[in-house]
């Protein structure tokens, strides 16, 4: 009995450094980023960096904002994930009900579409996307990527609205029925308060998905004066390394911003779902 | 309007007549298609489509821009892929990266989970911080890591120097032999949490009797670990390590920022290799080729990778 709680406690101490190790790896970029984005110009050019900054400062902040056109690029990245936010729900609600009220082929193909948009390399499908907007005249258009960016995430906000669907005990909308209402009035006055909730959380996934997207719109937006945020983002680092690394530091912490929001938000219902993704998958 | 409106007396009629269904179940009844049509549509136009013409084009000498006409020219782009070095080495690189990134997110994800799923302090700190490289957007995880891992402004080499494991400066991401480590070790930070908290979900899942049966019949932690949780956790192990595999193969984003692809190509992943030489050569049907031989090979490997655990749960 005395050997196994001393095992124990040797585990325990064990364990407990492991977890300092786990947490010292996961905090010591985003310790450096915070540390890096209060320093002066002064302080990040000493030989012998410093964790906390000695004199914390917002200038990095204030010179964010007003260079490279961050302000610019933050209003069009926001224009463009709340119209993919709004348009993803939009397409995808209307779906997600026939998927989860009518057994359907178009339920497997629909799962299957999810599965196979995560295997199937981007470079396969953003060159004909190219190509397809080109002719219709969307490249280095907002729309364009809009477009782009509300189709990428539609399988995903699908599984995760028709989630949401099956929640809302069938019951309901047959004791409503019952008593007269129509299918139009159900719908409206029964189901969609329940699935306000899902509503909410996919517009904040679109939103999020959209906001952090680099790559369609590398290839899409050509023209500085419409990049969106994560294009000025890398514009701080010039071909020969990071370049401005106060400001840079700054701009990148007000742009995880809104992604860390939705998440602490979100945590808990994401949790379930990815795994239950994860096991049905 | 007329769309959203279309369900209404499809569906009534539909109900008026129980009529027999062909095929069962698997019927596609109208309503369900009326709503799904604004789903559909743009998925067949911007994604099933684009993926087919893609995969055309992968036969073709399409190229960008230009007022060439493309031409159907078979397997030649397949042939040319086979005698380019830089394809090849692009792809071994990408291998490396996709094979080592996965397993030490899977490594390091299942210790994370197995210690947060026992009775500590800190746990909600780890629990937190594990969201965080998750919600952060890829663009600036790269940023964060150039911050990092710079020469001489960074605080990795600070570190290091500061507990006298080095005397001069390294150079993380323009260093040949190792960028690449480097950069897999970004990979890692940024994929783990993810692994992790799907892990711990699955090893939530796992009957408590079960460890307390195996620790009475006398079967140590790693016994316990091997014969009851890994058996239980499978299924979650199975698809997070597939789609840990297939994300990181098609990795482009996080290695644009970091590297380049340089130094020297050291840490090209095919990604970066096929967007180069299709947005900066205008080679689309090469480009395209590559998205299909890498798409082969990743479904290969997944194939042989499913069809072992398949054997071993039997």
């Amino acid at each position: 009995m005395v050997i196994t709680k001393g095992r124990r406690a040797g585990g325990r101490a064990l364990q407990y450094t492991a977890l300092l190790g786990y947490l010292a790896f996961l905090a010591f970029p985003l310790v450096w980023l915070v540390s890096t984005a209060f320093k002066t110009s002064r302080e990040m050019a000493r030989l012998d960096p410093t964790w906390i900054p000695l004199e914390p400062t917002l200038d990095n902040f204030v010179q964010a904002l007003g260079e490279q056109d961050i302000i610019g690029a933050a209003q069009r990245s926001l224009v463009v994930a709340l119209a993919s936010a709004v348009l993803v729900v939009a397409m995808a609600l209307p779906a997600s009900y026939a998927l989860a009220r009518h057994r359907s082929r178009l339920n497997a193909a629909a799962l299957g579409w999810v599965l196979v948009s995560q295997v199937f390399p981007f470079i396969l499908l953003i060159i004909p996307l190219f190509m397809i907007l080109r002719q219709l005249g969307l490249v280095n258009s907002l729309a364009g990527l809009v477009i782009v960016h509300a189709t990428f995430c539609l399988p995903f906000v699908l599984w995760m609205l028709q989630g949401y669907v099956r929640g809302v005990p069938r019951e309901l909308e047959e004791a409503a029925g019952v008593d007269g209402a129509g299918r139009w009035r159900t719908l409206w006055s029964v189901v969609a308060p329940l699935l306000a909730p899902g509503v909410v959380a996919a517009l904040m996934f679109g939103f999020v998905s959209s906001w952090n997207e680099f790559l369609f719109a590398l290839i899409l937006l050509k023209d500085p004066q419409i990049q969106t945020l994560p294009l000025a983002l890398v514009r701080f680092t010039g071909p020969e390394g990071v370049v401005r690394l106060g400001p840079l530091a700054a701009a990148s912490l007000m742009a995880t911003v809104p992604s860390l929001v939705f998440f602490s938000f979100i945590q808990r219902r994401l949790k379930g779902g990815m795994v239950a993704g994860a096991v049905k998958g | 309007m007329s769309l959203t409106m279309a369900p209404r007396p499809a569906e009534k009629s539909e109900k008026s007549r129980p009529g027999p269904r062909r095929g069962g179940a698997g019927t596609t009844s109208r309503p369900a298609l009326g709503l799904m049509l604004p789903a559909l549509v743009p998925v067949v136009l911007f994604s099933v489509a684009p993926l087919v013409y893609g995969i055309y084009l992968a036969f073709t000498d399409a190229r960008s821009g230009r007022n060439v006409d493309t031409a159907f020219i078979g397997l030649e782009n397949f042939v040319d892929l086979a005698a380019d070095t830089d394809f090849w080495s692009s792809f071994q690189i990408g291998l490396v990266w996709a094979v080592s990134v996965t397993a030490l997110q899977f490594a390091a994800g299942m210790g994370l989970a197995l210690l947060l799923n026992q009775d500590l302090r800190l746990r909600w700190l780890a629990r937190t911080l594990a969201m965080v490289p998750w919600a952060m957007p890829p663009v600036i995880v790269g940023l964060m890591w150039k911050l990092v891992y710079h020469p001489n402004a960074g605080i990795l080499n600070a570190t290091l120097r500061d507990l006298g494991l080095l005397s001069g400066d390294i150079d993380w991401l323009n260093d040949f032999g190792i960028a690449l480590p480097a950069i897999i070790v970004v990979g890692v930070w940024t994929g783990m949490p993810q692994t992790t908290i799907v892990l711990l979900a699955g090893l939530q899942g796992v009957p408590k009797e079960l460890h307390e049966a195996a620790e009475v019949d006398g079967a140590g932690a790693w016994r316990r670990f091997r014969s009851v949780t890994l058996p239980q956790l499978r299924p979650v192990v199975v698809t997070i390590t597939s789609l840990n595999f297939v994300w990181n193969m098609n990795e482009f984003a996080l290695v644009y920022v970091l590297t380049q692809g340089g130094p020297g190509g050291r840490t090209r992943l095919p990604m970066l290799y096929a967007y180069e030489e299709a947005f900066r050569y205008g080679f689309f049907g090469y480009a395209a080729a590559m998205g299909v031989a890498i798409v082969l090979v990743v479904l290969a490997v997944l194939g042989v990778y499913l069809r072992r655990q398949l054997k071993d749960a039997q």
